[in-house]
């Protein structure tokens, strides 16, 4: 069983939509899940968070940052190759799908995203919006050309604030200077959902800690197997280990030990450099 | 006559590579063994065998030199023979109970039953008629040697079969665990997999039961199920630094090194491993581990609370990871995992332990010796430790009752579970075990799911 590639699209530098058919994943898939993704038979296991998913078409949704010798590989395929594994929907779904509308209708989420954060971002606010539940929601980037999904966002019809570092588009600033300034402006919210980059996940909870509103991040540890079977993407949560790929990947990010894992995020830096270099062909170290 | 000594690779050339150590008998050196049975009347052989192997018999036709019709009896109780000569422990089973043992040494009955299963593998021999189907559909869960012969053996009962796999390969532990140098992976465990696809299963990679699919879903479509997931969850220490960088778990490191084969540049898994390695654990995990470290160029440290006679390894792999060089830390147990600024592993903080009484399990329990701690320099640390069967399917599936160790309840005899129509077998039932005990597993809820489904239509 092979996993066609379907469509792809050019999001903004390095970052790339692709649609693949893999109809047993998109029936099952909910919104904060993931998939393991092996490119060919000597490939590494890639996890990546599901960020669309259409029963009808049997097709799965998937944003890849280029920044590492297999997410390169991967994106430089093209419509009609097919990758060699699609494993999931794996990791426990969001929280809320547990909720009854009513329940939900009583809830303002706040959705934070930064980088190609917004692509996992888009299946909970469509899910939500779906249900008739408008969220806001924070796109941050570094530049204008690094803002992705904003259309998509748009569409659902969701209170959309971006920022940018540089101010080259939307507000000049953090993620956390927005939240700031919307609690400052009196917006209430009963939850937070922050998905970026570790750091960012790690200072958007230090504040809302402070502003005492509940948070929810998604931890993208690294992994090898994805099923719980190898310990790879432990964490520290409340004080406890725990598998992000089986209790996660969403967290209570007020309990998350941050440092413990951006330092195990880092752990195979050097490993993929001296990678990088071998696949691009040189055979030094 | 003294037992036939087995050909291996020599330990200094061996610890370069990662080929199969123990090259096994040819057929005269199988001949020869064979001849030392005795075929006593007691054969206590059978009665420690787990799947109760007519020992005696198949010897027999192996001094005979009808290696055909001894693989004919071995395959009538043991699907795997291959695999299972390689890596039961059979100094605590068939060749504890030899009565050549008792003033010497036992006849090498695993040595001969890996002959057989190889012989068979290597000329390409039908061992089992494939069978008319009859229309029936079981969905077998996990392709470990549970799974695999609970499959092997409702195909041979003419059931259509469906293995679905959570993995990208099918193998379970034998793939993802037990290293080439032990196990050969192309040589024999594809072999066998490919035996079981010659009878007509089919295999699902990539399907994770549970997520994918769930049990209520696969009884829409299957007569029955059968729940062969194992135990694949780490356990750690708990203790100080245990998640710093460089300390994996042995599923972790083992995982990288042979199913992703992180150790040959053309793949692109990484594996990183330091100088100085320190594997904590005395069971076969602990060695597979230490060895494989020991075959990526380092210093390997065996760190164990009990001595070397409590270990629960196999006798032949603490042999030969005594050979490769490894440094056996007995009476040792960590208390704490240093770090350096980085968040790495620079150190583990030791604590001198000695035995006391025999706990329920017969072993002498380890005491720590107090004010005995002491530093001492890794930059690796391997934990061996046991695991637990996942709880994926027990997460998903509530009318599937476990107990509090986490693993499936079952009927002993049948291996039904508490929800109609699903049985379970293997490590997945008995907490981290053996091969041998989950393929007999696996066969038993075959002819008990044979039962049910009759009985049902
Ligand atoms: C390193 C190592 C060395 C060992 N050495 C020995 C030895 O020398 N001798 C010996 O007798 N025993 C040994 N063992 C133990 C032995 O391997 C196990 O007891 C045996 O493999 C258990 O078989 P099983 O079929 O129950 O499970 P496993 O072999 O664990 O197979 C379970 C399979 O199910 C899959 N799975 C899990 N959950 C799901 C799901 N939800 N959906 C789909 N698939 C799923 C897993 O991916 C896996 O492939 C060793 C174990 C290890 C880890
Ligand atoms: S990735 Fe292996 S346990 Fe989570």
């Amino acid at each position: 069983m092979m996993y066609r590639i379907v469509k792809k699209e050019v999001l903004a530098e390095n970052i790339y939509l692709f649609d693949v058919k893999a109809p047993m994943v998109a029936k099952s898939a909910k919104p904060g899940q993931f998939v393991i993704v092996r490119i060919d038979e000597k490939g590494e296991r890639i996890p990546l968070t599901i960020c669309d998913y259409d029963n009808n078409k049997g097709i799965v949704t998937i944003v890849v940052q280029a920044i590492g010798a297999s997410t390169m590989k991967l994106s430089r395929l093209n419509v009609g190759e097919k990758l060699c594994d699609f494993a999931g929907p794996l990791g426990k779904p969001s929280e809320f799908i547990h909720m009854t509308v009513e329940e939900l209708k009583n809830k303002k989420y706040l959705f934070v995203a930064g980088g190609v954060g917004a692509a996992p971002v888009y299946p909970q606010v469509k899910y939500l919006n779906e249900l008739g539940i408008k969220s806001d929601v924070i796109v941050g980037a570094r530049n204008k050309e690094l803002v992705i999904f904003e259309n998509e966002f748009k569409e659902l019809g969701c209170n959309l604030y971006i920022c940018t570092d540089d101010g080259s588009y939307g507000i000049k600033g953090r993620v956390t200077d927005v939240i700031n300034s919307l609690v400052n402006q009196g917006e209430k919210y009963d939850e937070v959902v922050a998905i970026g980059p570790m750091v960012m996940m790690k200072f958007v909870s230090m504040l809302t800690k402070k502003l005492g509103i509940k948070t929810t991040v998604s931890l993208n540890s690294i992994m090898v197997d994805g099923t719980g079977m190898c310990g790879a993407c432990r964490v520290t949560v409340g004080g406890e280990t725990k598998f992000t790929c089986v209790d996660g990947p969403e967290f209570d990010g007020h309990l998350v030990d941050f440092d413990v894992a951006m330092k195990r995020q880092n752990m195979f830096r050097d490993e993929e450099v001296r990678r990088l270099h071998h696949s691009e062909g040189c055979s030094c170290f | 006559m003294e037992r036939v000594p087995v050909r291996e690779l020599d330990a200094k050339e061996r610890v370069k590579n990662f080929e199969e150590v123990c090259l096994g008998y040819n057929e005269e050196e199988a001949v020869l063994e064979a001849s030392r049975c005795i075929n006593c009347k007691n054969s206590k052989c059978v009665q420690n065998c787990p799947v109760g192997v007519n020992i005696p018999k198949f010897i027999e036709y192996i001094k005979n030199k009808d290696f055909k019709q001894a693989a004919e009896v071995v395959f009538d109780y043991n699907s795997l023979p291959s695999i299972c000569g390689r890596v039961c422990p059979q100094e605590s089973q068939c060749e504890g109970g030899c009565i050549l043992g008792i003033k010497g040494q036992p006849v090498a009955i695993g040595k001969l039953e890996r002959f057989v299963g190889d012989y068979v593998l290597e000329n390409n021999i039908e061992v089992y008629e494939k069978k008319e189907q009859n229309g029936k559909k079981v969905a077998v869960v996990g392709s470990g040697p549970a799974g695999l012969s609970c499959a092997s053996t409702l195909a041979r009962l003419g059931y259509s079969v469906t293995i679905f796999e959570a993995l990208h390969e099918a193998g379970g532990v034998l793939v993802y665990g037990i290293p080439e140098f032990r196990l050969p992976k192309d040589k024999v465990v594809k072999k066998e997999i490919e035996n079981l696809i010659k009878l007509g299963v089919e295999i699902k990679t990539n399907v994770i039961v549970g997520r994918t699919i769930t049990i209520e879903e696969l009884l829409e479509d299957y007569q029955a199920v059968f729940v062969g997931t194992g135990a694949g969850l780490p356990r750690f220490m708990g203790i100080k630094g245990e998640n710093a960088n460089g300390v994996y778990s042995a599923n972790e490191f083992l995982t990288r090194a042979n199913l992703m084969k992180a150790f040959l540049n053309e793949y692109e898994t990484p594996i990183k491993i330091g100088k100085k390695v320190a594997v904590i654990g005395g069971g076969n995990v602990a060695m597979d581990a230490a060895r494989t470290a020991v075959r990526l160029g380092a210093e390997v440290h065996i760190v164990y609370r009990r001595t070397e006679d409590e270990m629960p390894s196999r006798l032949e792999e603490l042999h030969h990871a005594k050979e490769e060089g490894i440094i056996f830390d007995t009476l040792t147990n960590p208390v704490e995992i240093l770090q350096d600024e980085n968040g790495w592993v620079k150190g583990m903080v030791l604590r001198k332990m000695e035995l006391g009484e025999a706990d329920e399990s017969g072993r002498r329990s380890p005491i720590e010796v107090e004010g005995s701690d002491y530093v001492e320099n890794f930059d690796t640390v391997v934990m061996a430790i046991g695991t637990i069967p996942n709880p994926l399917i027990s997460y998903t599936t509530s009318e599937i009752q476990i107990n509090k160790r986490k693993c499936i309840v079952v009927e002993e005899d049948t291996g039904k579970t508490t929800m109609d129509g699903v049985y379970a077998g293997g490590d997945a039932v008995t907490g981290a075990a053996t091969v041998i005990l989950a393929m007999g597993a696996g066969k038993k809820a075959a002819y008990a799911i044979d039962e049910y489904i009759k009985a049902n239509s």
